[in-house]
């Protein structure tokens, strides 16, 4: 089995699988259970400044979106950061590293915005010998209300300067933990490279109303009669995140920074995801809170089994997507494709003609006894009715020869790569080189 | 009383009554909302759906699954009703799996359609447990029209009938209303009496009188309806029962009337039934006798068909069902003789063979052990008013139910066209009704 064995900023651990700052992460005891499951390391939740201990509501902390079957596709939750005391969360954390060494033991920390109480906070997680800090900027609920959180995160200026003071006053790895909840992740991302983060970890979560109460009139979730808005994660949310960590790993200020990818990592093939376009290791939350810590167990063996197929090891994943993440000006217009329908897999259900006929381009036809078939002369390639069709592989995008002629446009099928950036159309075309 | 299934002859309370009362418990008990919820997300919601062509009454099945799975089982109801008043029955008896559940684009996939049927019921069953009835009458037209036979057509005309603001009153020769729904389907398809519920909601929507004890021919003539009304529909289904032309033939017992006292009985223990009891026939009626009779405690029960199992009427699921019962299904056999004094002893059967120029006896014969035989080798057409026209043992109609006689409508089992089953009858009546509706409208 290919060794999953990973290093991320200097920081080991047995396996890329890290649970993230969290529910799961607030004490010894989840987080031994953690370990004892096989995650390769945690991020501690997050550690706010002495002082009596934060309070969270007493109500429902969470919202939920449900799939068929009351599968979570996404969560929301209004929690703040851990309302324990301070001293029972390092005098544990310091005992859980002590007990598991090999594990990755990180702590997320979120104090007021100034340099004493970053300062006060970083000595004593350091004396605890954790392996490196993550920066809260990232939590939209309740704490950016006081300052903290995304409040932080959503101005560049912020985040360089905390990041700064942070790597000034400990020789820990540091880790800017970033919030979606912003225009441009890449605005955030390079304040975190300027103020010297090793490494920044995204995405927190998305602010968010999970449904109304259509009886109370009120937002879930609910806490007598009245809601707020909390923050959104797990399934649901990995394309907005799949998106952020790309749009970090290719751009210029941005490239080589060491990314902890997190948002609805549920499986090995998400986690691989991550990776490959640019994550050295992946943070999971929601995924455990749904099931428990063993999905980890599903996590390892399809990733070893994933990168001993292709020969491939840990390393050569991360970041191998990358290059083929692009602007769309720079996509090739002289790939045209057109739908093919197989015959002998399509069950005749209609979805395809439905979308297409009601929704695109009425590219496919209706014909006497449920026979579906695309019209080439119409067909834009637009995928929409690969997207509905019940069945894997029953719908396939098929490439025109070079040379061959697009029914549609009556134009002969081009052999070289062509973009918007030299189409005649296009305004600002420069001259092909 | 101490008979057990062992006890020779036909006695009742083979079985503890617990027993009995477990056996006739509902045969597919409903989907929760859960289970509905889940169910209903299978659908893909087909274009021009099959399950909408495959059903004789063209419920818009996507459209009525979509509301279930959006928390709205009223609507749903609603969808169904509207192409369906008897909905909820036909959730229950309907043979799905060679109607809308066969035509699924899930079942050609993967062998395992969405379970429609269940669906429906889930609706209707919600819908009906909130109350009230979802249909107004339009103003009175003042026209009256007569159904006789309140089976499924008969129900279903009326209330399409009413619902445009006709004035309906429905004769039956039988005690109460209802046709087959109430006494001809098997008790563990349609339990906790929800046969005469069905028709008292159905009748909630106002303007229709129903008249039970009142045979036509009997009590009341087809020229004295003529005569009263401005219409008449007939839904008189089949009153006949078919012989079984071999010898001693006054033995046997006729099925039909088996599940009616069935579906009657107060106490199923005191209900007798025959320790071998032997069932000839293919169909749905065949397969409801043999089964209720194993569920009462009969020991062994055959059924005997005198061609293959392909030709048999009852469906693949429901063969299935009688062989899970412990009944023995056999094939390609015909009755040649009813032996015993008095009562039943053994039944003689010759193997036969189907060929085209029909069944043909191989001259190889077999008897069966049996205490009690029952024919239900189909009904016939009885008791047609003078005057109607009959072709090929039905009363002729022709587009919605239009007998021979001007005025005079027809549909359900008493005509030809459908297969004999509840959802057709209920389209052949709404039809009708709607027929009807027109030309009284354009006088």
């Amino acid at each position: 089995m290919a060794s999953l064995a990973a290093d991320f900023v200097g920081i080991k651990s047995p396996n890329p699988f890290w649970l993230a700052s969290a529910p799961p992460t607030d004490k010894e005891y989840n987080v031994v259970r953690a370990f004892r499951a096989g995650w390769g390391g945690v991020v501690w939740k997050t550690l706010g400044a002495e002082g009596p201990p934060i309070v969270n509501v007493n109500g429902p902390r969470y919202g939920v979106v449900w799939g068929p079957d009351r599968r979570v596709l996404g969560l929301n939750n209004i929690e703040l950061i851990t309302d324990r005391p301070l001293e029972v969360n390092l005098r544990e954390i310091k005992q859980v590293k002590r007990d598991w060494p090999d594990r990755a033991m990180v702590v997320s920390l979120m104090v007021p915005c100034d340099e004493e109480s970053w300062k006060a906070i970083l000595a004593r997680v350091e004396d605890t010998g954790a392996d490196g800090v993550e920066l809260n900027f990232g939590c939209p609920h309740g704490m950016s209300e006081r300052g903290m959180g995304s409040a932080v995160g959503q101005v560049p200026e912020y985040i360089e300067m905390v990041t700064r003071w942070c790597k000034m006053h400990s020789r820990m790895p540091v880790i800017v933990k970033l919030t979606p909840n912003i225009t441009d992740i890449r605005w955030a991302a390079r304040a975190a490279r300027r103020g010297g983060a090793d490494a920044v970890s995204l995405i927190n979560t998305i602010n968010s109303i999970t449904a109304v109460d259509l009886d109370r009139f009120a937002p879930e979730p609910m806490i007598d009669g009245k809601g707020t808005h909390g923050g959104y994660c797990g399934p649901a949310v990995k394309p907005i995140a799949l998106n952020m960590v790309a749009e970090i790993a290719r751009d210029a200020e941005t490239r080589g920074l060491p990314v902890s990818g997190i948002g609805g990592v549920t499986t090995w093939r998400d986690a691989a995801e991550f990776m490959a376009l640019g994550a050295g290791n992946v943070q999971v939350c929601t995924a455990a809170m749904t099931y428990g810590f063993r999905i980890v167990q599903e996590m390892i063996s399809g990733l070893s089994q994933y990168l001993d197929a292709r020969g491939m090891g840990l390393s050569d994943l991360v970041g191998r997507a990358v290059p083929n993440v692009t602007d769309w000006q720079y996509l090739n217009l002289s790939y045209i494709t057109k739908a093919r329908i197989d015959q002998d897999l399509c069950i005749s259900c209609g979805r395809c003609y439905a979308a297409c006929e009601d929704t695109s381009h009425q590219a496919i036809w209706m014909k006497p006894g449920r026979i579906f078939e695309v019209n080439d002369a119409e067909c834009v390639a637009c995928n929409l009715c690969v997207d509905v069709c019940p069945v894997a592989d029953c719908i396939t995008m098929e490439r025109l020869a070079p040379g061959t002629v697009d029914p549609r446009t009556g134009r002969v099928v081009p052999e070289d790569y062509a973009n918007w950036t030299t189409h005649p159309n296009n305004p600002m075309a420069r001259a092909a080189e | 009383m101490s008979n057990s299934q062992l006890t020779p002859g036909v006695v009742p309370g083979r079985l503890p009554a617990e027993a009995i009362a477990a056996n006739f418990a509902d045969v597919a008990p409903p989907l929760d909302a859960h289970e509905a919820h889940v169910a209903a997300d299978r659908c893909y919601f087909c274009h021009d759906a099959p399950c909408i062509t495959a059903c004789p009454t063209a419920i818009d099945i996507p459209l009525f699954i979509r509301q279930i799975a959006t928390g709205t089982p009223g609507a749903a109801a609603k969808t169904i009703w509207d192409q369906n008043i008897l909905g909820g029955m036909c959730a229950r008896v309907c043979p799905t799996e060679t109607l809308c559940e066969e035509a699924c684009v899930r079942e050609a996939a993967e062998g395992r359609p969405v379970e429609i049927g269940r669906l429906q019921r889930f609706a209707t069953d919600a819908a009906m447990a909130a109350g009230g009835h979802p249909y107004a009458r339009a103003a009175p037209t003042g026209r009256r029209v007569a159904v006789v036979g309140a089976g499924p057509a008969g129900l279903a005309c009326a209330h399409r009938l009413a619902m445009h603001g006709h004035e309906v009153t429905v004769y039956d020769a039988r005690p109460k209303p209802g046709g087959l729904n109430e006494y001809g389907i098997a008790a563990y398809k349609t339990t906790g009496g929800f046969a005469q519920a069905e028709v008292e909601w159905l009748l909630a929507i106002g303007g229709i009188t129903v008249e039970t004890g009142r045979a036509v021919g009997a009590d009341v003539t087809l020229d004295d309806l003529r005569a009263r009304f401005d219409a008449v529909f007939l839904g008189i289904g089949l009153g006949g029962v078919n012989a079984l032309g071999a010898q001693g033939e006054g033995l046997a017992s006729d099925a039909v009337d088996f599940i009616a006292r069935l579906r009657q009985a107060d106490d199923l223990a005191a209900l007798p039934v025959g320790r071998d009891v032997v069932v000839v026939g293919g169909g749905m009626t065949a397969v409801d006798t043999a089964v209720q009779s194993r569920l009462l405690g009969a020991e062994n029960v055959t059924i005997v068909y005198r061609r293959g199992r392909e030709r048999m009427g009852a469906s693949g699921h429901e063969q299935d069902h009688a062989a899970a019962a412990g009944v023995k299904i056999v094939t390609n056999a015909m009755p040649a003789a009813v032996h015993g004094e008095g009562a039943v002893r053994e039944v003689e059967f010759a193997y036969a063979e189907d060929g085209p120029g029909g069944l043909r006896p191989t001259g190889e014969t077999f008897r069966l052990k049996a205490d009690q035989v029952f024919k239900a080798i189909g009904q016939r057409l009885a008791g047609v008013p003078a005057g109607l026209a009959v072709e090929g043992g039905r009363i002729r109609v022709e587009g919605p139910g239009r007998t021979s006689l001007p005025g005079v409508w027809a549909g359900g089992d008493c005509t030809g066209g459908g297969e004999d089953l509840t959802v057709t009858a209920v389209a052949q009546g709404r039809d009708a009704a709607e027929d009807i509706h027109a030309r009284l409208a354009a006088r």
